[in-house]
C-alpha cells in the first residue's frame, strides 16, 4: 500500500517535471467562444484584465519602489507625513470612474444574456442525480444522458481516452445558428448547466424551472460539466452538445421519433443471453456508481447486490425497487427514467450475476405489466 | 478587576477554570492552530486526490466530505478562532484595560469551542461519515445526510453561540473599559477593526443560526422551508445563507487589516498614513457587506434588475478596499523599512491580497461571472483572499507578538524561511487554478478531465510545499516559548501602541492601575 | 459599580440585538417571498395565503381588453417528481393567445398505482417576470389533489395573460411539478 503509493507519487512527479517543460503551451483563458454572449463575456473579460493590469502596474511599481529604496539598511530617512486629504480623494474617486466604465459594457451583456424571447426552439432539460435529461418537447421525444467514459479508465485499469470524463451516451443536438432556449429544472438536488464555449450557466433547481438561450454560430461538439456540487458523482455528469446543420438536425430528430416509437413497442421476448448482455451495459451506466460494477455495494449507504435478498428472492421485488425507488434512501424510482426492457435487461442481468442464483429471466412485457 | 491576585489553580484546572484574558487568547490560538492543522490534512488529501486524472486514493463520497469539512473548519475551526485568540490577548493590552469586561463569559465562549470541534472531528466515524454536500451547506442536497448532517448543524449553533458571546465581550470591552484618554479615534486600528467585526458578528450569526434551524426541523418536523414540494423553496436557504455568509468573509479578513496597520508602520517606522480614512473605510465595507450577499448566486436564476443591483454594489466595495490598499503604500512610502517576518507577511499579505481584489472585481462583473462561477477560478480567488488575505496576517501578527506573549525573541531564520516557502507554496498552489477556472474546470469535482491535468499537478506540489511549510510555524513558536534572546518591554524601533509599555513577557495581570493616554 | 452596571446594559443591549437578528433570519421567509412578488428576486408565487397557488382571486376577467394585435405562445410544462409515481402531462404542449384573451387547457393526470395518493403541483415559470402577468382564474394547483388507485383526471387551468405584459416577451412556459403529499403532513 504504502510503497505503491511512494510509487504513485513519485511517477507522478516525473511527469509533472516533463509535461511542465514538455507542454509550451496550456489553456490559460477561456475556450474559443462560439455564441454571441460567449464573445461578448470573453471581451468583457479582456478588458477587465487590461484594466487590472494597468492598476496592478501602477500598484506594484509603487509597492517595489519603496520596498527597494525606502529601507533603513540604504539610510533612508522616514518622513513623518500622516494623511492628505488631496490624495486621499484622488485615490477614492479614480476607481470609481474607472469601476462605472466597466460595469457600463457588463450591463449591455447582463440584459442580452437574460433576453429569452423569440427563440426558435425549446428544449427542457432536467438534472438527475447524476445525469442529464434532455426532453424535446415540441418533437414528442425525450432521452437520458449519461457518462459514458468506462469505469476501468476512472480506476486506471486502462489507458485514458481524449474526451475523458467529457464524453456521454447520448449528446444534446441542436441546429446551428438557432436561438435555442433551455428550460432548466432538477429532479433531486440542485444541479448547474454549465457549457463554456456558450458562455451559459443556469442552475437546474427542483420544483422551479429557470431558462437561459444560446445560438450556436460554428456546428461542432461542445463539452461542459455539471457545475454545482449535487453530491457523489458530481464530477461525473458531462454535458455533450452537439450543433448540426439543419439539415442534418432534421435528419437527427426523425431518427429520434422513431426510436422512441420503437421503444414504446415492447415488443417479443428476448433470450437470457441478450438481455444479460444489454443489462450490464445499462448497468454500468446507471447502478454501478453507487452499487459498485460488481454488485459489492457501498454499505451501508449503498446495499450490496452480489448475494441480495432481494435480488435472489422474487422477480416482482425487484422490479419494485427499480421502478418505484426507495423512500428514505438514495435509490431512485426508475420508472420514468428507463424504458420497459431496459429495466428488463438490468434486472435480468443483476439476478444472474456476481454468484447470484435467481436464474431467472424477467421480460419487458413484465415490467409493463408492472406499470398498470 | 474582581478577582484575587495571583491564587489562581494550577495544571490544567488553570486552564478550565481560568478567566484571564492572556489565558484564554493562548486557549484560543492553540486551539485554532490544531483545527488549523486537520483542516489542512483534510486539504491535502483533496490535492493527493487531485494530483493526476483518475481516481486514485479514496471514492468520490470521500473527497466530497473532505472538501466539506476542510471549508467549514477552516472557517469556523481555525480563522474565526486564531482572530478572538488575538483580539483576547491584545485588546485590553491595547486599550489599557487590565482584562475582557466579562471574564467569566470569555471562558465559557472559548469551552465551547472544543465541543462543537467534537462534535465535527467526530462524525467521521458515525454511520456515513461526515457531511459532503459543500461547507455552504446548501438543501436540498443536505437533506441527503446522515446523522452528521444534525451533528454539523448543532456544531454551527455551539460556534455561532460562541462567537456571539465573543463578540459581546469585545464591544463591552471596548466601549467600557478604555484607558483615560483612550478616545475612540485614538484606539489602535486593531481594536477598531474589531469592534466594527464584533458588530458584524452580532448581525450575521444568529441569521445562520436561524437557517440552519430551519433545516433541522425541515430534516425532522416536517416544515417545509426549503421544500418545493411542500410550498417552499431551496434557493431560499441560499439568500439567507448568503446574508450571513458575505459578512462571514469580512469577519475573516476586517481583524487582519487591523493587524497589518499595526505592523507596517512599525517596520517603516512611520505613522500610519490616513488613519481616519482607514476607519471610515472599514466601517462602510462592513455596511456594504450586509447588501452584496446575492453575488454568490448570480446563476440561481435572478431577474436582470437583481443581477444588476448587486453587481453594482458589490463593485462599490472595490472603492474602501483600494483606499485601504492604498493607504497601506503611503504608509509605506518614504519610511525607512526593515524586512523582519512580521514585516515580509505583512507585505505578503498586501501584494497577495490585492491580487484576490482584483479577481474580485472580475467575479463582480455579472456575465463573467456566469462562466466562473462554481469554476477553480472561485477557489482561487477566495484563497487569495482567506489564505494570503487572514491567514497571512494571523502569521504576521503571531510573529510581532511572540516576543510580548513570551519575552523571547523568536528565530528570525526560521520565520524568514517559513515566509519564502509559504510565498512559493502558496503560489504555485493557487495562482494555476485561475488557468483551470477560466479553462472550464468545475470546483468541488473529485476527477477531471485531462486538459487540466498540468496545471493541477503544479497545484498538488505547490500544496504539499505550502503544507509542509507550516510544521516550521509549529517548531519556531515551541523554540520561542522554550527560551531565545531576551526581547525587552519595546522589541520593535517603531512600534508605539500600549503594549509596548509592560514588560515581556506581559505578567499574568497588567494595567491595575490604568495608563494615562495623551 | 458603575461600570458594572453600565457592562450589564450594554451586554442587555447587545443580547437583544441578537434575538432581533434571530428574529429577522425567520422574517427574511416571508420579505423574500414578497420580494420575488415584487419581481426583485425572482417570481414563483403570488398568494400569499396559499403558498402554493399563483392565483389573484380578484381577477376580473370581463372588461379586459383584449390585445388583438401581438400574440403569446404560452408553453405548457409538466413533471413529476421522480418519486412521485404519476403520469402527467399537459393535453396541449402549447397554445397561442392574444393578451386579455381567457384560455382554458387541460393537463392529464394519472394514478397508476394500486392506492389512494395525493400530490400537489407546484407552479413556476419561465421567464420568472411573467408570473405577474399570468393570472389564473382556476387552476388544480390552488389544492391538494387526491387520487383514487387508478384513477384518472383532467385537470383544469383557466388563465388570462394581461395586455400590459412587456412587449419583448413572446412566449412563456408554465411549469408545474408534482409532488406527493405523504399522509403525515396532510394531517
Amino acid at each position: 500500500m504504502m510503497s505503491s503509493l511512494i510509487k504513485k507519487i513519485g511517477g507522478g512527479l516525473v511527469m509533472a517535471m516533463i509535461s511542465l517543460f514538455a507542454h509550451a503551451e496550456h489553456q490559460i483563458n477561456f475556450p474559443a467562444p462560439v455564441t454571441e454572449i460567449g464573445r461578448q463575456v470573453y471581451d468583457l473579460h479582456i478588458i477587465t484584465m487590461w484594466i487590472i493590469v494597468g492598476i496592478a502596474v501602477v500598484v506594484y511599481g509603487a509597492m517595489f519602489w519603496s520596498l527597494l529604496k525606502h529601507r533603513k539598511s540604504v539610510g533612508y530617512k522616514p518622513a513623518t507625513f500622516s494623511h492628505s486629504t488631496a490624495l486621499e480623494i484622488i485615490w477614492t474617486t479614480i476607481p470609481f470612474i474607472i469601476l462605472i466604465a466597466m460595469a457600463y459594457p457588463a450591463t449591455k451583456s447582463v440584459i442580452a444574456m437574460k433576453d429569452t424571447s423569440n427563440a426558435d426552439m425549446t428544449v427542457k432539460v432536467t438534472g438527475y442525480q447524476w445525469k442529464w435529461e434532455y426532453d424535446y418537447q415540441q418533437d414528442g421525444f425525450k432521452f437520458m444522458s449519461v457518462l459514458s467514459t468506462p469505469r476501468d479508465q476512472i480506476e486506471g485499469k486502462e489507458a485514458k481516452g481524449a474526451d475523458y470524463l467529457l464524453e456521454v451516451d447520448n449528446p444534446m443536438v441542436v441546429p446551428v445558428n438557432k436561438k435555442v432556449r433551455v428550460l432548466l429544472t432538477a429532479n433531486d438536488v440542485i444541479h448547474a448547466w454549465w457549457m463554456p464555449e456558450f458562455g451559459v450557466k443556469q442552475d437546474a433547481i427542483p420544483g422551479f424551472i429557470r431558462d437561459t438561450w444560446f445560438k450556436v454560430e460554428k456546428p461542432g461538439t461542445y463539452r461542459g460539466q455539471c457545475a454545482e456540487l449535487c453530491g457523489k458523482d458530481h464530477g461525473f455528469m458531462p454535458i455533450v452538445v452537439v450543433a448540426k446543420e439543419q439539415a442534418d438536425y432534421d435528419k437527427w430528430v426523425a431518427e429520434q421519433k422513431a426510436k422512441a416509437a420503437a421503444a414504446a413497442d415492447t415488443g417479443k421476448d428476448r433470450s437470457k443471453e441478450e438481455l444479460v448482455a444489454a443489462g450490464e451495459k445499462i448497468y454500468a451506466a446507471n447502478c454501478a456508481g453507487c452499487h459498485q460494477p460488481h454488485g459489492e455495494g457501498m454499505p451501508p449507504v449503498f446495499p450490496a447486490l452480489a448475494g441480495s435478498k432481494i435480488v435472489n428472492g422474487p422477480a416482482a421485488g425487484q422490479i419494485d425497487i427499480v421502478m418505484n425507488g426507495k423512500p428514505g434512501t438514495a435509490m431512485p424510482a426508475f420508472a420514468k427514467q428507463m424504458s420497459d426492457g431496459d429495466v428488463a435487461a438490468v434486472i435480468t442481468f443483476t439476478r444472474n450475476s456476481w454468484g447470484n442464483k435467481a436464474g431467472d429471466v424477467v421480460q419487458a412485457s413484465e415490467i409493463k405489466a408492472s406499470r398498470k | 478587576m474582581e478577582h484575587g491576585h495571583d491564587h489562581h489553580p494550577s495544571g490544567i484546572m488553570r486552564w478550565v477554570t481560568t478567566t484571564n484574558h492572556k489565558d484564554i487568547g493562548s486557549l484560543y490560538l492553540w486551539f485554532s492552530l490544531c483545527m488549523f492543522f486537520f483542516a489542512g490534512t483534510l486539504a491535502l488529501g483533496i490535492r493527493l486526490e487531485l494530483f493526476q486524472p483518475g481516481m486514485q486514493f479514496m471514492q468520490p463520497q470521500t473527497f466530497n466530505q473532505l472538501t466539506t469539512l476542510h471549508g467549514l473548519i477552516m472557517v469556523f475551526g481555525a480563522i474565526m478562532p486564531a482572530f478572538v485568540g488575538f483580539a483576547n490577548w491584545q485588546i485590553p493590552l491595547m486599550i489599557g484595560a487590565p482584562d475582557m469586561a466579562l471574564p467569566r463569559l470569555n471562558n465559557w465562549s472559548f469551552w465551547l469551542l472544543p465541543v462543537a470541534a467534537t462534535l465535527l472531528v467526530t462524525s467521521f466515524f458515525v454511520p456515513g461519515g461526515p457531511i459532503a454536500g459543500g461547507w455552504t451547506l446548501y438543501p436540498p442536497l443536505y437533506m441527503q445526510n446522515g446523522i452528521s448532517g444534525d451533528m454539523t448543524i448543532f456544531a454551527v449553533h455551539i460556534l455561532g453561540m460562541s462567537s456571539i458571546l465573543g463578540s459581546i465581550n469585545i464591544i463591552v470591552t471596548i466601549m467600557n473599559m478604555r484607558a483615560p484618554g483612550m478616545t475612540y479615534m485614538k484606539m489602535p486600528l486593531f481594536v477598531w477593526t474589531w469592534f466594527i467585526t464584533a458588530y458584524l458578528l452580532i448581525a450575521v450569526m444568529p441569521v445562520l443560526a436561524g437557517a440552519v434551524t430551519m433545516m433541522l426541523t425541515d430534516r425532522h418536523f416536517d416544515t417545509h422551508f426549503f421544500d418545493a414540494s411542500g410550498g417552499g423553496d431551496p434557493v431560499m436557504f441560499q439568500h439567507i445563507f448568503w446574508f450571513f455568509g458575505h459578512p462571514e468573509v469580512y469577519i475573516m479578513i476586517l481583524p487582519a487589516f487591523g493587524i497589518v496597520s499595526s505592523i507596517i508602520p512599525t517596520f517603516a517606522r512611520k505613522p500610519l498614513f490616513g488613519y481616519t480614512s482607514m476607519v471610515y473605510a472599514t466601517a462602510s465595507i462592513a455596511i456594504l457587506s450586509m447588501v452584496v450577499w446575492a453575488h454568490h448566486m448570480y446563476t440561481v436564476g435572478m431577474p436582470v434588475t437583481a443581477q444588476l443591483y448587486f453587481m453594482y454594489a458589490t463593485m462599490l466595495i472595490a472603492v474602501p478596499t483600494g483606499v485601504k490598499v492604498f493607504n497601506w503604500l503611503a504608509t509605506m512610502w518614504q519610511g525607512a523599512m526593515t524586512f523582519e517576518t512580521p514585516m515580509l507577511f505583512s507585505i505578503g499579505f498586501v501584494a497577495l491580497f490585492t491580487l484576490g481584489g482584483f479577481t474580485g472585481i472580475v467575479l463582480a462583473m455579472v456575465p463573467v461571472d456566469v462562466q466562473l462561477q462554481d469554476s477553480y477560478y472561485v477557489v482561487a480567488h477566495f484563497h487569495y483572499v482567506l489564505v494570503s488575505g487572514s491567514l497571512f496576517t494571523l502569521f504576521a501578527g503571531a510573529y510581532y507578538w511572540l516576543p510580548k506573549w513570551t519575552g523571547h525573541m523568536y528565530d528570525e531564520k526560521l520565520g524568514k524561511l517559513h515566509f519564502w516557502l509559504s510565498m512559493i507554496g502558496f503560489n504555485l498552489t493557487f495562482f494555476p487554478q485561475h488557468f483551470l477556472g477560466l479553462a472550464g474546470m468545475p470546483r468541488r469535482i473529485p476527477d477531471y478531465a485531462l486538459q487540466f491535468a498540468d496545471f493541477n499537478r503544479m497545484s498538488s506540489i505547490g500544496a504539499f510545499i505550502f503544507g509542509t511549510t507550516q510544521l516550521i510555524f509549529v517548531y519556531v513558536v515551541i523554540k520561542c516559548i522554550r527560551g531565545g534572546a531576551p526581547a525587552g518591554d519595546k522589541p520593535w524601533e517603531g512600534a508605539d501602541t500600549l503594549e509596548w509599555t509592560v514588560p515581556s513577557p506581559a505578567p499574568y495581570h497588567t494595567f491595575e492601575t490604568p495608563p494615562v493616554v495623551k | 459599580m458603575s461600570t458594572a452596571k453600565s457592562n450589564k446594559v450594554l451586554v442587555f443591549k447587545l443580547g437583544l440585538a441578537v434575538f432581533v437578528m434571530l428574529g429577522f433570519s425567520y422574517a427574511l421567509i416571508p420579505l423574500y417571498k414578497s420580494a420575488c412578488d415584487a419581481g426583485w428576486l425572482e417570481v414563483n408565487r403570488i398568494d400569499e395565503n396559499n403558498p402554493y397557488a399563483n392565483v389573484n382571486h380578484n381577477v376580473n376577467t370581463s372588461n379586459t381588453q383584449v390585445d388583438k394585435s401581438r400574440w403569446v405562445t404560452v408553453e405548457f410544462v409538466a413533471t413529476a417528481n421522480d418519486k412521485m409515481p404519476w403520469k402527467f402531462e399537459a393535453q396541449e404542449k402549447s397554445v397561442k393567445i392574444h393578451p386579455g384573451e381567457m384560455t382554458n387547457v387541460l393537463y392529464n393526470v394519472v394514478n397508476p398505482t394500486g392506492k389512494e395518493m395525493t400530490g400537489m403541483a407546484v407552479p413556476s415559470y419561465s421567464p420568472a417576470l411573467a408570473a405577474t402577468y399570468f393570472q389564473k382564474v382556476e387552476c388544480f394547483c390552488f389544492t391538494q389533489q387526491k387520487l383514487g388507485p387508478h384513477e384518472s383526471r383532467g385537470m383544469p387551468v383557466v388563465f388570462v395573460v394581461t395586455p400590459d405584459l412587456p412587449k419583448d416577451v413572446s412566449t412563456i412556459s408554465l411549469s408545474y411539478t408534482f409532488f406527493e403529499v405523504k399522509p403525515k403532513s396532510a394531517s
